[in-house]
């Protein structure tokens, strides 16, 4: 009796948690297929008497939102060849060889962690001023090519797990080292690896303050960027603004779906082995 | 000979770590340090002037006060709600029940949203005319509110946007719960324990480590709040929604003062290693780790 009880309250807390999530969501698309009269009306409506979908196509003509996904996509992509490149490289120096000074070159990684990055965030600003880099996709791709501490902590303990035998087999046949590292150890830890993809989209993705920094110019803008010039310049066209806000979330939720188990194995394993 | 071979291919793999820590880190840090001593405006040439950006911040610039007890109040009112909400909402999700996976999927996606859409979002939800919240509160026959509108309710507002995106805490959250060794509550059962002593003597000890984890990002992230109400209020009404990072933002950006706003970077960066290494101390007093002695 107690024990059904008990599990009643238990689904009735997980149905209002669930209300309490979704509930902004529903409100975002049931607005974005609304007219303006609508959205303004009073008593309000609910649900749109007639979807507007073309409110999606109508952010198009506004705004470049094409160029935005391209621009998007495109620093997405450097910076995942950026992310692989480095930090793979760095993690299988620090867990396979040994040389001098490669744990404190790890504690120190592991420390910056700590450091606010928006206390970098002028000199950096200043550094890319100096080098010419402002109103570039440099600034935001380039930083990815020289690790970064979350993932190379992610992927040391991973190598750590892996058995020193593989590579004490494959020096006697006279394995280099860079081939160890791409043959033996990259097939081994394509879990890990798919976590640091699938995070590294997700931050270029949701990326606000780097592109607000050094992007000026329209024609640069990500989807960050354009959904807040959209919202600074048609304030009260909630119609349009929760379109655009659904058309910068659907290609996220896309990757999350495809990706999920990999995704909350990379966000635990930041939290538990840490 | 082999020895040298891989002392040679670990600097050469390892060197993007080290050129990166000097480049994006150390030199940043420094030139953030000395600029500080500096008035500067990106124009002109920097003049020397000691500690005058430190003494205007603490004596002249009442802003400074103002957005540093703004981003207190945040920090230690928020932080601690979202352990709490957090917890709680994994202990639901950790639960005996049917569909748990669907359950789980809906509480994580709202911290799928990036800051800019979410608070997008809730510009909107938060509207005092037509928004959702207040249509609600309309329809309950409850009073409505100004929220982000007006000073006394905007940081409350801002705490509770922050808490709809904790989806990140609470899976960290759910995955330490599932790590409890099955015997420990077991035999806490055995014991004749109930819900509360299980709580008490295993469930808290055996989450400690994470705890610990998540409120030091969590104190991280929210001194650095800037996203929220850079778009939201930009820091309004009347400066009751100005954080530390916003003020820094627009003493750099918008009146180009680059020495002051180094100033302030530095506090901002002190006021964290504070803060963590008061985390740090206390642990020793709350935090379990297996291996340890109790």
């Amino acid at each position: 009796m107690k024990a059904r009880a008990s599990r009643f309250w238990i689904y009735a807390l997980l149905v209002l948690g669930s209300i309490l999530c979704l509930l902004p969501f529903a409100w975002q698309l049931r607005s974005s297929i609304m007219t303006m009269p609508e959205i303004f009306s009073y008593p309000p409506k609910i649900l749109p008497s007639d979807p507007q979908w073309k409110n999606y196509s109508d952010v198009f003509t506004i705004l470049p939102f094409g160029r935005y996904y391209a621009n998007t996509a495109i620093l997405v992509a450097w910076n995942i060849v950026g992310v692989l490149v480095s930090n793979i490289s760095i993690a299988f120096a620090l867990t396979r060889l040994k040389f001098r000074g490669r744990n404190l070159l790890f504690a120190l990684s592991i420390g910056t962690l700590m450091i606010p990055t928006t206390v970098t965030l002028i000199p950096t600003f200043i550094e890319w001023s100096v080098l010419g880099g402002l109103n570039t996709f440099l600034p935001l791709i380039v930083p990815s090519f020289f690790g970064n501490a979350f993932f190379i902590f992610l992927l040391v303990q991973f190598f750590r797990t892996i058995p020193f035998d593989f590579d004490e087999a494959a020096l006697i046949d006279g394995a280099s080292y860079p081939r160890i590292m791409v043959q033996i150890i990259v097939p081994m830890a394509r879990p890990i690896i798919a976590v640091m993809l699938i995070f590294t989209f997700l931050n270029v993705w949701n990326d606000f303050m780097g592109p607000l920094m050094f992007l000026n110019d329209q024609k640069l803008y990500t989807l960050a960027l354009g959904l807040k010039s959209l919202l600074s310049s048609y304030n009260s066209y909630w119609h349009i603004l929760m379109a655009a806000a659904t058309l910068v979330v659907m290609p996220l939720v896309v990757v999350f779906f495809i990706g999920q188990k990999s995704f909350i194995s990379g966000l635990t394993m930041g939290g538990i082995k840490g | 000979m082999r020895i040298r071979k891989e002392t040679l291919w670990g600097w050469i793999l390892v060197s993007p770590l080290a050129l990166g820590l000097t480049i994006w880190v150390a030199f940043p840090l420094g030139v953030a340090l000395s600029m500080s001593l500096f008035k500067w405006n990106m124009i002109s040439a920097p003049t020397f002037i000691g500690l005058q950006n430190y003494a205007f911040m603490f004596a002249g610039d009442h802003l400074f006060w103002q957005s540093l007890s703004v981003t207190l109040v945040y920090t230690l009112t928020s932080v601690p709600l979202q352990m709490l909400v957090a917890f709680s909402a994994a202990l639901l999700l950790n639960a005996k029940a049917k569909g748990q996976g669907v359950f789980r999927t809906i509480f994580y996606l709202p911290a799928l949203i990036p800051t800019m859409v979410s608070t997008a979002l809730w510009l909107f939800l938060y509207n005092p005319q037509y928004g959702l919240f207040n249509l609600i509160l309309d329809k309950l026959g409850l009073p409505t509110s100004m929220w982000i509108r007006d000073s006394g309710t905007v940081i409350p507002s801002l705490i509770i946007m922050s808490l709809w995106s904790i989806g990140n805490v609470v899976v960290i959250f759910l995955a330490g719960l599932q790590g409890i060794p099955k015997e420990l509550e077991e035999a806490c059962v055995i014991d004749g324990g109930n819900w509360w002593h299980r709580m008490r003597a295993v469930i808290l000890p055996q989450m400690s480590p994470i705890v610990f984890y998540n409120l030091v990002m969590g104190i991280i992230g929210g001194l650095q709040t800037f996203t929220q109400p850079y778009i939201m209020t930009n820091g309004g009404p009347s400066n009751s929604s100005l954080t530390l990072m916003l003020h820094l933002y627009k003493q750099a950006f918008q009146f180009s003062k680059m020495g002051y706003a180094n100033a302030l970077a530095v506090v901002l960066l002190i006021l964290t290693m504070a803060a963590s290494l008061l985390v740090f101390r206390s642990a020793k007093s709350w935090v379990y780790y297996e291996g340890d002695r109790k």
